[in-house]
Order: structure tokens, then sequence, then C-alpha cells
């Protein structure tokens, strides 16, 4: 009523708890610049979300399971409660993860969950990678933050890898056997590194402690810190988008963090949970039981690494096996030279960001989106890589294209091994020629409208078809993004009539160039001058 | 006792033991010697090849030859053995259809009798592996854990972890167990049909196909259990991954476009 009474009165306990805090934190400047924080909305941009979800759900099972799990490779005889290997002689490991999944309450579920998130994960993370390629979205200045994403993806691989060899059952221990043979198939060292990285013999005493160690206190410490770098970046950078009414390089349309997208995000968080909960409650993976325990003088045929090591699979399979003996030393080029392909595969998408922006010689920053069509070289190159990518799955997979399409395996190695060089080649001509028709259709669609399926006949007897025009939105959208030129040489003889030399490289970029934007590379998009006379009435149709 | 050897001198003992030597020796033939079930057994062999040897020439001459020598489109039968015969043609191998990388699983065109005069008959050109009686194959009361290690050691090479089956070179494959009868399993292993190599009792006696058999039932029969859930073919990582993918991400992805489609509308004014 009165003052006084305004005065006396105690602020709401939400209020002084926030006051506590900032005079301790000083988190008020902070939270005020960054809860309004806008970002924009489109389901491609909530990948990137479905990643970080599934890593969070992968930490906590996973130190759920550390609860229970002994990393440890002495011998055991198994009691447990699963009949069917009652009795047999196994690793601490494996009798652990057995009891993990049959006696401890809720074990076979966090398991199967942890091992689900991490096949989600992994998954999540390339498609995450891939909108990123195809958008453009890794310009200047994303080109680091592109980086740590890959770098994610790369840790992400090797945590994964870690993990499967674990339980230490038959097929991790096969997966193990084949890593131990590619590094001793690197000269000179491979044996010292072999001898370093087991504690001596194959399989030994060790390796599951080591890569206990490796698997929940080395690399996933890394992949936290690179997370969190990651979305401080994106809230540096500001979200990208794509181009539409309203929406500059300069500007972010769309909605503020608090309070729509904490909803948003925190609710989409449980349905990312919930989903890979009932994943895993219906369906089984890596059932170790039925797998047995390892030992080096047993193997299984489909041994397979989990699916995002699956290309390194397949450059091994696919290789034919030759080797070299030279005065009592073998180098064995039939594992070795899969070995130099398995980074550069990955390296290949990476320093891409790199190579456009070399070629292309943009270092403007970019914050609106490239429809894929409109970058058709950078679309192609990427369906390249991803064609490269899936071939050498095929190929990982062989045995089990072979018996479930009826088909000789060795018909598939030879398929693999000459699409290995011919599929990205033709993969970039198909995608370019694709990528080229869209933009036509998009010219089209300016100049004439949308095609509405009515029928006209003209009073002279001709039929035409009636086009809608669009409406300005989206005759902005398909015109906003830019045509760039190829980058010239530049004049070889200054003023003086002096030649300057051109350097090889160059020569290079310049014809790269070409290839990007020269002619045939990109279709002229309509200007105004073009849709005013189409659109005034005069020569329409 | 005293009677007896007061009479031993008599007159008519050796005749009395020889008749109880008569007697004893009668007896003990009557007891022990075949008679006239051999006969019968005999006549009823000889009558099964007598109609193996026909089924034989209208099914199985044309490539195996007219007495199972073999030719360019058959091996020779002589010495497979009746399980051979009760593996192949029991299971649907054979006849075959068409030549091919390896001759398939398929629908049992001879009835169980008519299988039994084909494998007489085969057994009749040499000696071989035996069709196993019901006992020697039952995986009753057979060690489920010692038949894991040993599937894992002799078999999963080809046969996967679970008897899913895999691929061989050049179109062959080894098949699934699931399902298959574990008479052809045990014949199987004493026969080594088209591909696999042969397991004899002398490098896996008996009781270890027991064991196999009785772990194949465990793991991949009509009642063993998937704890976990839907075992994906039980293939491992490959078909997970697509699972993972499709279903994991796919299931994601959509979940996504539906939130981003019902996003927060602007308030007005």
């Amino acid at each position: 009523m009165s003052t006084a009474d305004d005065k006396n009165r105690k602020a709401p306990a939400g209020e002084r708890v926030a006051d506590w805090a900032d005079g301790r934190l000083g988190i008020y400047g902070l939270a005020k610049a960054n809860m309004r924080k806008i970002f924009p909305d489109h389901w491609s941009f909530m990948l990137g979300e479905i990643a970080l979800y599934s890593f969070i759900i992968i930490i906590l099972t996973g130190v759920y399971l550390t609860l229970f799990f002994h990393p440890s490779m002495n011998e055991v005889e198994y009691h447990g409660g699963y009949v069917p290997l009652q009795g047999v002689m196994m690793s601490e490991a494996f009798a652990s993860t057995l009891d993990i999944s049959f006696d401890v309450r809720g074990g076979l579920l966090i398991r199967q969950i942890h091992h689900w998130a991490a096949l989600i994960f992994l998954a999540a993370m390339l498609v995450h990678m891939m909108r990123v390629f195809f958008t453009g979205a890794f310009r200047k200045p994303r080109e680091i933050n592109w980086l740590f994403g890959f770098l994610l993806f790369v840790l992400g691989m090797f945590t994964g890898f870690t993990g499967y060899s674990l339980p230490d059952d038959l097929l991790s221990g096969t997966g193990v056997r084949f890593m131990q043979g590619a590094v001793l198939s690197v000269p000179v060292v491979g044996t010292y590194l072999s001898m370093f990285l087991f504690g001596g013999e194959f399989p030994g005493g060790d390796f599951v402690a080591r890569f206990y160690s490796v698997h929940i206190l080395l690399l996933p410490g890394i992949m936290l810190g690179l997370v969190v770098a990651h979305l401080i970046l994106v809230f540096y950078h500001k979200h990208t988008q794509f181009a539409g009414p309203g929406r500059t390089n300069r500007n972010v349309v769309g909605m503020p963090l608090l309070p729509v997208y904490m909803a948003k995000a925190g609710g989409f968080f449980f349905l990312v949970f919930g989903l890979i909960v009932i994943v895993s409650a219906i369906a089984t993976i890596n059932p170790i039981w039925s797998i047995g325990p390892y030992r080096p003088d047993q193997v299984s045929t489909g041994a397979q690494p989990d699916w995002y090591m699956g290309f390194s699979e397949g450059l091994i399979r696919v290789m034919p096996g030759w080797e070299i003996n030279f005065a009592g030393h073998t180098l064995v080029l039939g594992v070795f030279i899969p070995l130099i392909i398995f980074p550069l595969v990955l390296v290949a998408i990476a320093v891409y960001p790199f190579v456009e922006s070399w070629v292309t010689g943009d270092k403007r920053e970019h914050h609106i989106l490239d429809r894929p069509r409109n970058a058709p070289t950078r679309t192609a190159f990427g369906v390249a890589w991803l064609t490269w990518y899936f071939v050498l799955l095929v190929g990982g997979g062989n045995d089990l294209w072979a018996t479930h399409f009826h088909l000789s395996i060795n018909a598939i190695t030879w398929f693999v091994r000459v699409a290995f060089f011919a599929g990205p080649v033709i993969a970039f001509i198909v995608t370019k020629r694709i990528c080229l028709g869209l933009q036509r259709r998009d010219a089209e669609k300016v100049l004439h409208g949308r095609e509405s399926g009515v029928i006209k006949r003209l009073p002279h007897g001709e039929f035409v078809e009636v086009h809608t025009p669009l409406e300005q939105g989206d005759l902005h959208k398909l015109t906003a993004h830019e045509q760039y030129k190829p980058a010239e040489i530049g004049p070889t003889v200054d003023e003086n009539g002096v030649e300057r030399k051109v350097s090889p490289g160059e020569k290079l970029r310049a014809k790269l160039s070409e290839g990007y934007y020269g002619e045939g590379s990109q279709i002229p998009k309509p200007t105004a001058e073009e849709y005013k006379e189409i659109t005034s009435g005069h020569g329409h149709h | 006792m005293k009677k007896l050897s007061a009479r031993r001198r008599h007159p008519l003992a050796a005749v009395v033991v020889l008749l109880l030597a008569l007697a004893a020796t009668g007896g003990l033939y009557t007891a022990f010697a075949p008679a006239g079930k051999a006969q019968a057994d005999e006549t009823a062999q000889s009558l099964a090849i007598e109609e193996g040897k026909k089924l034989y020439s209208v099914g199985c001459a044309s490539c195996h030859g007219t007495g199972g020598q073999g030719s360019s489109d058959g091996p020779s039968l002589v010495g497979v053995g009746s399980a051979a015969v009760d593996f192949q043609v029991g299971t649907g191998r054979m006849p075959a259809m068409a030549p091919g990388a390896q001759v398939p699983k398929k629908k049992v065109i001879y009835s169980q009798k008519e299988i039994d005069q084909l494998a007489a008959y085969v057994a009749s050109l040499g000696a071989g592996p035996i069709t196993p009686t019901a006992k020697q194959y039952s995986p009753a009361g057979a060690d489920i854990a010692k038949g894991g290690d040993l599937f894992r050691t002799n078999c999963t090479q080809c046969h996967n972890f679970t008897g899913e089956g895999g691929a061989l070179t050049h179109g062959k494959t080894a098949p699934s167990l699931e399902g298959v009868d574990p008479k052809h399993i045990y014949e199987a292993m004493q026969t080594g049909p088209q591909n696999m190599p042969s397991f004899p009792d002398s490098t896996m006696p008996e009781q270890q196909k027991r064991d196999i058999i009785a772990y194949v039932k465990a793991v991949n029969g009509e009642e063993s259990a998937s704890p976990g859930g839907l075992k994906l073919g039980g293939l491992g990582p490959v078909s997970e991954g697509l699972f993972a993918w499709i279903f994991g991400l796919g299931a994601l992805i959509a979940v996504a476009v539906w939130v981003a489609a019902h996003t927060a509308k602007a308030k007005k004014s």
C-alpha cells in the first residue's frame, strides 16, 4: 500500500538466491549477455544437439558401468548367472561384464544404453559434420570450430574402439589383434610399439587396464574439454542461418535462448534420452555372452568393428596381400598401406575448408548458409567423400553382403577395389550435374513461377499452363546467394613491361577456381532486370 | 559231495557227463546264436539295397554314375557312407537342382524310408561313416559350456559365433545352423559335406560332438533366449550399426524435424 511497505518487503526467494550467487560469482553480467542470445530455427541445426545429448547419456551410463566393471585380465572360472558359460575360464574383465549383464540390477539395460548411445553419438556427429559441410557453415570465422568438431569425431572413434575392447570378448579381442597387426606393420618401430602398447607379447595381461584408463579418463576428458570449447565458440560466433527475408550476414533471426531454447533443448534432451532407452530396451547390442571370452587361438567369421571403424576394416579387407621381403625383414604392404590411407580418408574431409578458402581466395566472414546446390563443387566433393567412405564400409562388411545378396565375396572385393578409385569420381560428376540442374530449376521458378497444373486455352487455340508467381520471400530465398567469379592469375606483365614469374601453385589455384566458378560450374541466377522484363508481360511464354 | 565222488567210477558216469556237456553246449548255442532273426535282417538289408539301387538309378545316377563311381558332374560315392547320404538327401541338398558354387539346402523330396534305402545302397558300395543313432547325437545331458568352447575353436571361423552362418570364397557359404536337426549337425561333422572339413571320431569323439550340438541348440535353437532383446540376426556390429543409423539416428532426426516444426509463436504486439 504505502512506500514504507515496499521498502520493508522481502525480495522473492529466487531473487535472493540469484543475488547471493551474483555477489560471489558475478554471473549477472554473463547471464544477461547470453540468456537472450538468439538462435535460428531449423531441424538440421539440432543434429549437433543429438550428438551432445547422446554424449551426456554415454557419460552418465558409463559412470554406472565403472562401478561394476573390473579392468583386469586375471583368469577366473565363471560361476555366474549365464548357464552356457559356467565353468569356462575367462578374464575378470569378461566375467565382470557378464555380471553386469546378468547379475547387476539394470546392468544389461545400462550397458546397452551405453553402447547404443555410442553408435548414435558417432552417427550424429558425422551427420552434423555433413550438415555443416554441405551448407558451408565451416567458412570464416568457423574454421577452428570445424576442426574441434572433426577432432571430436576422431576421438569419439577411438574412445568407442577402446570401450568396445574392454569386455575382452572374442569379437573385440579379434579387433584388438587386428589393431596390433596394423601396429606391427609399421616399418622399423612396429614391433617396439606393439611391445610397448601391450606390455610384451600380445595379448599379455595389461591391455584391458590400459585401454580402461584411456577409455574412461584420457579420451573422454579431452572430448569434454573440446565439447565445451565447441559450444563456447558457437556462442561467440553466433549461429549461422539460411537466407530469408530479414536475414542478413550481420544479424540472427530466431528465438532467444531463455526461455524458448532452454525449454526446447531441455525437452529435446529427454526425447533423445527416451528414444535411446527405447532402442536399448528393444534390441540387444554386443551380446558378449554368445560371443564368448577372448582366446587368441579362436576367431569367428563376421568379426567386424563398430560401424565408425568399419571403413578401416574395409581398407584391410580389400587390400591385396602384398609384402616385400628384404634382408630378413618383411614389409607388410597389405596392412601398412591401409594403415596409411586410414588417416588420409579422415584428413581429406577435415582440410577441405582450408583448401576451399585458398582456391576461392574468399577471406570474408559468412553467417548466411549456402544451399548445397548453389555450391556445386563443394557439394560434389562432399558426396564424393561420402561415396568413398560408404564404398569402404561395403568392403568392411563384404561377407554379409555376400551372404545376404547371394553374391561372391571375391566379386564384392573387386567391386570395392574399383569403386575405391572410380566411385568418388563418378559421384563427383553426377552430383555436380544434379546441382546445376537444380540451379536451372530455381532460375526457372523465379522467372516463370510455379507450375500450377491448370491448363488454359487461349482464344487462338493455343494451350498454356498457368504459372503462379512466387512470393517475394521465396524469390529472395532463391536468389540471395552470391555468385563468384573465378580467381584469375592477373596481369603477368607490370606497367614497366617486366614479366613476373607465375608460380605453379598460382596456376593450379586459377585452374581450380575456374572449376569452382567458371563457365559450366554455375548457372547465372536471374537478375532483377530479367525478372522485370518477363513479369511485365512482354514476351511471356 | 561224498555221494558224487563215490559214484564217479560208476560205469555210466561218462555217459552222464557227456549228456550234461551236450546239454550245456546246446543251451549256450540257443542262448547266444543270432539264429533266424539274423536271417530276416539280412533279407531286409538286401531288400533295402535293392530298393535303394532303384531309387539311385532314377535320382542320382545321372551325375554320380550308374554304379556310384562318379562322373564329371558329381563325385564318386564309394566310401562316403550312409551318414553322408542321410545328410545330403535328408536336408534336401541332394538331388542337386543345378550346378553352382554350392548346393543349397532345400525342400526334402524323399521320405525317411527312401532315404534309408538310398543310404543302404550307397553304404554297400564301400565302408564309410554310418548314420548315427538317436543316442549318439542327442544333446540331452551334454556339457553346453564345453560345447561352446569346442564350437569357438572349430566352427565359428565359418559359421559365426552362434552359428548364424558366414561367407566363403567365390559365392560359397557356411550355412546357418538355426533349426538344423541335431542328427544332421552330427552327420555334417562326421562326413564334412561340400566345403566343410570332416571331424571323424578320431579327432572329435562322439561326446564332443554332442557337446557342440547342445551348445548350438542352447544359443541358436527354438528355445534359446536373447536376454537383451531383438538379436538383429546375431550378425554382430554390421547389423547393429545399420539399426543404430536407421532406427536410432533416423528416429531422432524425425523427432528433431517434429520439434523444429512446432516452434514457439512470436507474441502478438
